[in-house]
């Protein structure tokens, strides 16, 4: 009976509340069914908030107290933004790190980002061999950030190798401050393109044939097609990518780490949370105030992705 | 140019033989040859390396060839102990993997399956979760995890800090969120009368999500498995900080025992590269489909 009521209410309204009504049908629940969905939204969600979400709000807070990280919790005090303060102006590495995680995003943005879409654009359309092509330019993206430094080191030893080998430089690409982050920027770009292609590729394909047909009848060559038809309807995936490589620039971690553990020229905000955690000198506020420079950047992102993929869902 | 676009179907391998070389074409093919194999060479070429001595390649240098061997493998095995790190890996990694897909699951299914006002919250709060940069919750985690004390049965070192199951709940909250966002979209698509029939037929919410939601999902969670055995057997960063003794750890931060103080020897740490990434390559080559598919059902609706 109420199945039946509830379907025939619907077509009436076309709104979000009518389509709610419509399927109340077979959502009415007993009580152990209730209790199942009760277990199903809560544990999750309770393990999500113990381990992301409680931190992420743990480190703003300890960012504005003293913490040594050795006192009981009791004898916390709050000293407001004098770790900023000291992050800013007398934390040496804080800068030089801040400047490279800039460059790295802008690599992302300015090399890997237009190369993978430019590599999927080529490899979109009908041409022999294209899944050999796309296969090895995405192999690196199996492959763990940390495994590959360990395989560009093969190529940057000073003494072992390839790149001095053929040219006789005796450079420590990994180790010489002024070539490291470079080095590591083409190693991680590597892989950072064949993530981007992929994205692309799938995006592409998505892009309704008719609307290139019509360009073509129109007398568009391929790149007018590409950036005034194409282009502009791949606006979601776009603005994805945009997101990912902002937010896999804040994230390289891995890759410096086994290089050096972000010293001597590979300085990252990431890295320096972590010595301030794990290293010799815990100072906890200091380490979550450069946690909490973080958190912001990429919530400003994840608010904007979180926008782009919700509004996609309706 | 333009002969083949003319019956709509793109992607037909005969459509491109039929085609007129022109020089375009071949300009094409030879550019992305090139690009292909300036991408593949870095493997190749520690792949190469593993395989080759290293007095040999001290002496001729690595631009020679000749010096071939298996026992960097060998060394690399024992050095690194991955009997023991790849089983870490392991133990690590299947339990992570399953617990993430069944929990993403009944995630998903509530959202897709019971209009809640808040299930877009509810997976916003999921997906956020996962862009977090790990390192910025570094800090809670590992004190959270240092003071929780488990009794010496579930983990030998008395706290979840150098724990396996420490390690799985981190690498589960924070791969659950994407998979929610995948399985949920997923969900979706299933026929919403289907369920209907099902309640009609007095099957219960435990029944719909076990017998028709989770058989029907299968190909997006073969494909979410893929991916996520990927992830969490590559994930370094958690396993660098969380786990303290050497034999807990899991095989992809066990590399470094392959590095010297003061010398390191790149043949060796070739060979265990190569071991490392042998899974990951395996998976990329058998189950290349299910991978890509899992990473692109995120980003596309599709």
């Amino acid at each position: 009976m109420t199945i039946t009521n509830a379907r025939t209410a619907a077509p009436s309204s076309g709104d979000r509340a009518g389509k709610r009504r419509r399927y109340r049908g077979i959502d009415q629940l007993g009580g152990l069914d209730r209790l199942v969905i009760i277990l199903m939204v809560v544990v999750p969600t309770l393990l999500l908030i113990w381990l992301v979400w409680f931190p992420a709000v743990g480190s703003v807070i300890l960012s504005f107290t003293n913490w040594d990280g050795i006192g009981p919790l009791s004898s916390i005090k709050f000293i407001g933004l004098k770790n900023y303060v000291d992050v800013v102006t007398i934390y040496p590495p804080f800068w030089p790190a801040v400047q490279h995680n800039l460059i790295w995003l802008a690599v992302y943005f300015l090399v890997a980002t237009p190369l993978g879409i430019f590599f999927a654009v080529l490899l979109d359309r009908e041409i022999r061999g294209t899944r050999i092509y796309q296969t090895a330019i995405y192999l690196p993206v199996v492959l763990s950030l940390a495994l590959v430094g360990f395989i560009w080191q093969l190529i940057y030893s000073k003494d072992q190798g390839l790149i001095n080998g053929l040219t006789g430089s005796t450079i420590d690409w990994y180790g010489d401050p002024r070539f490291n982050l470079w080095a590591a920027l083409v190693a991680a770009t590597w892989k950072q393109t064949g993530y981007v292609m992929l994205l692309y590729l799938a995006g592409l394909k998505g892009v309704d044939p008719s609307l290139r047909e019509a360009a073509k009848v129109d007398g568009a060559n391929e790149r007018q097609t590409f950036f005034r038809v194409v282009f502009p309807v791949m606006a979601p995936i776009n603005i994805i990518v945009l997101v990912i490589t902002v937010i896999e620039s804040l994230r390289a971690f891995d890759l410096v780490w086994v290089i050096n553990k972000g010293r001597n020229g590979l300085e990252l905000i990431a890295t320096l949370v972590t010595q301030n955690v794990v290293g010799e000198a815990s100072r906890i506020g200091f380490g979550s105030a450069l946690a909490t420079f973080m958190l912001i950047i990429s919530t400003v992102l994840i608010a904007v992705y979180l926008r782009i993929v919700m509004r996609e869902q309706r | 140019m333009s002969t083949s676009t003319m019956t709509g179907k793109r992607t037909t391998a005969t459509a491109a033989t039929r085609r007129p070389l022109t020089a375009g074409r071949v300009g094409l093919q030879v550019f992305l040859i090139v690009v292909s194999l300036l991408w593949l060479f870095p493997v190749l070429w520690a792949v190469i390396n593993s395989f080759r001595d290293y007095a040999y390649t001290a002496q001729h240098g690595y631009v020679s060839f000749g010096g071939f061997t298996l026992q960097n493998y060998v060394n690399a095995w024992q050095q690194a102990d991955f009997g023991r790190t790849l089983l870490n890996s392991a133990i690590i990694t299947i339990p992570a993997v399953l617990l993430t897909l069944f929990l993403s699951s009944c995630i998903a299914f509530v959202v897709a399956r019971f209009s809640f006002r808040f299930n877009l919250v509810l997976l916003g709060v999921f997906t956020a979760a996962n862009l977090l940069p790990p390192q910025a919750l570094l800090i809670p985690v590992y004190r959270m995890f240092r003071s929780i004390q488990v009794p010496f049965w579930f983990s030998d070192s008395g706290t979840l800090l150098n724990s396996f199951w420490g390690l799985i709940a981190v690498n589960v909250a924070f791969q659950t969120g994407f998979c929610a966002f995948v399985l949920s979209n997923y969900m979706k698509t299933l026929p919403r009368e289907m369920y209907e029939s099902a309640v009609v037929d007095g099957a219960g919410v435990l029944r719909q999500f076990f017998q028709l939601t989770l058989p029907l999902c299968r190909p997006a969670l073969a494909a979410l498995a893929t991916l996520e055995v990927t992830w969490i057997y590559n994930e370094f960063f958690w396993a660098t900080v969380l786990i303290q003794s050497g034999e807990k750890f899991p095989v992809t931060s066990s590399l470094n025992n392959l590095r010297g103080e003061f010398f390191t020897d790149n043949n060796l740490v070739a060979a265990g590269s190569v071991l490392v990434a042998l899974p990951t390559l395996i998976i990329f080559f058998v189950l290349q489909r299910q991978f890509v598919a899992g990473l692109t059902l995120g980003s596309t609706k599709g």
